[in-house]
């Protein structure tokens, strides 16, 4: 019996799970499912945390929940991939074979990579929200925190939803106001980029916004490290800035089944065919999701619509035929902004985010780069989705590829 | 945008970045360098002969990327190039502008 091996089960290895079991005839397919972790994150839910607005119960479930019948789900740390002899060598001293290897292993988090993260101050003045343990810790800080600087820093890229610390900030703006102590807290968003997000119209408007909410920018800030005495960030151009609570996005980077394989990049994630999704090395590996160095956003929806390019071109290179079917890094991301509003994006490899209105059959239309209530409900109904659809591998009603319709293209950019 | 630099007509994106990237010489290095008040030691070359080099091979580049090259810690690389180490960097070894892909 041949065997499709996909490391790693998160969010992009559970939904190729689903995918694959469907389609292959489990007489002659036998597919594997190889992670260390018994629990699935909702991840998009960790940044609700730290204000209370989800608990920790709502955004676990056992992965047994959402693996096929039929799919061998094994709890057992990789140690590294041996893609030359197509198998996966366990920390167990056992080997995997496989026909064809799906990596998923996503990103890891690094936070030691910043000097001064991990030292006395961590988790009691230092903390993150892109996992459980540092998502409650600052809720805990929060709940009792009288006021004084908040600081949000992202020190390297990539890093996964890359919006996910601009709703921290806008989502912490709103909930010191609901305390009543709006005026007694200083919020500041540093960041290595030029600008409050990469691509420009997304983020003239996003920084139109920080600067309407009265929130601090400060650009082109590389962390060098935390000086924990002096409670600062440091750049290597010798720029400071002081806080009370820090909130940093750890360095992300690749796993470390990725570097012991020596498969990755410089930040341990798998050079891979942006088009076809096809390791750039070696023809029955493909890689899903974070692991993959494409040059989009590392997020769960880039994964989702990636998953559907991925599948067809497995399909296709099983049966034989020429990899056709070719992704164009679409990701599609709502943008919580707090007091119950939400802005969303949409774009790919070559388009930007752009303003307009975003087509969703029976629920849409949602504004595009625009501040909406509508946006926020699409955010809070995508948990729901989340579980129930996008994991199992089901339609949702967006098609894979990116679409023009409802999207407006400003002056400024078409004399480009 | 066409600029003419050590006797060579050659063309530039909108932000001012090289187009034809075998087009480069160290001499044309060194005149850029010049449009950003930086002249050029044997350590910055070495730096932009790297950044070429991982370039060509398609490799992502990154300000960590290069403080792990062994040539220059990032510290360094901030003092060879202040003020935007890897757009400047980038600008005079001839290749595009750099991408933050988030």
């Amino acid at each position: 019996m041949k065997r499709i091996l996909i490391v790693g089960g998160g969010t992009a290895g559970t939904m190729m799970a689903n995918k694959l079991r469907k389609a292959l005839d489990a007489g002659e397919w036998k597919i594997t499912v190889l992670d260390k972790e018994k629990t699935h994150y909702y991840q998009p839910g960790f940044l609700f945390i730290p204000f209370g607005i989800y608990k920790p119960a709502d955004v676990i479930k056992p992965k047994s929940t959402f693996i096929p019948a039929g799919v061998e789900m094994l709890y057992e740390e990789a140690e590294k991939i041996l893609p030359e002899d197509n198998a996966v060598q366990l920390k167990n001293g056992q080997q995997l074979n496989y026909d064809y290897l799906i990596v998923a292993t996503g990103t890891s988090l690094r936070p030691e990579e910043t000097p001064g993260v991990k030292g006395n101050l961590y988790y009691k003045d230092i903390f993150d929200f892109y996992s459980i343990e540092g998502a409650t810790a600052l809720g805990k800080k929060l709940r009792s925190w009288e006021g004084g600087k908040l600081v949000v820093v992202i020190p390297e890229l990539p890093y996964k939803c890359p919006v996910a610390p601009l709703e921290f900030i806008f989502l912490a703006e709103a909930y010191f106001t609901e305390q009543g102590i709006r005026d007694k807290v200083d919020l500041t968003y540093v960041t290595l980029m030029s600008g409050a997000f990469t691509k420009p119209i997304a983020s003239k408007m996003l920084g139109e916004l920080l600067e309407e909410k009265n929130i601090n920018v400060v650009t082109d800030f590389y962390t060098e490290k935390v000086d924990n005495e002096k409670k600062q960030l440091v750049s290597f151009d010798e720029r400071t800035v002081d806080f009370d609570i820090l909130t940093i996005v750890p360095v992300n980077m690749g796993s470390k089944i990725i570097e012991n394989s020596g498969m990755g990049d410089d930040m341990g994630f798998v050079p891979t065919n942006k088009h076809t999704l096809q390791s750039e090395k070696y023809e029955n590996v493909f890689v899903l999701g974070d692991a993959a160095n494409l040059p989009t956003s590392k997020a769960g929806s880039v994964a989702h619509f990636a998953a559907e390019i991925l599948f067809d071109n497995l399909m296709h290179s099983i049966e034989g035929r020429p990899l056709t079917a070719s992704f164009d890094g679409h990701a599609n991301c709502y943008i919580e902004t707090g007091y119950g509003k939400g802005a969303l994006i949409d774009f790919n490899y070559d388009t930007e985010p752009l303003p307009g209105t975003f087509p969703l059959p029976g629920i849409g239309p949602f504004g595009l780069l625009k501040n909406t209530k509508i946006n926020h409900y699409g955010k809070i109904m995508f948990r729901w989705m989340y579980w129930h659809i996008l994991l199992k591998g089901k339609e949702l009603p967006v098609e894979p590829l990116m679409t023009m319709a409802g999207k407006k293209r400003n002056p400024i950019d078409l004399n480009k | 945008m066409e600029k003419t630099i050590s006797g060579q007509n050659l063309s530039f994106s909108e932000d001012g970045y090289m187009t034809d990237f075998s087009a480069w010489t160290e001499d044309i290095a060194k005149e850029l360098a010049k449009e950003e008040n930086i002249e050029l030691t044997d350590k910055h070359m070495e730096v932009l002969k790297f950044l070429r080099k991982k370039h060509e091979a398609g490799d992502s580049l990154s300000i960590r990327s290069v403080g792990k090259s062994g040539i220059v810690d990032i510290k360094g690389l901030y003092q060879l190039f202040p003020g935007g180490p890897l757009k400047i960097s980038s600008k005079l070894a001839g290749i595009p502008k750099p991408t933050s892909c988030v």
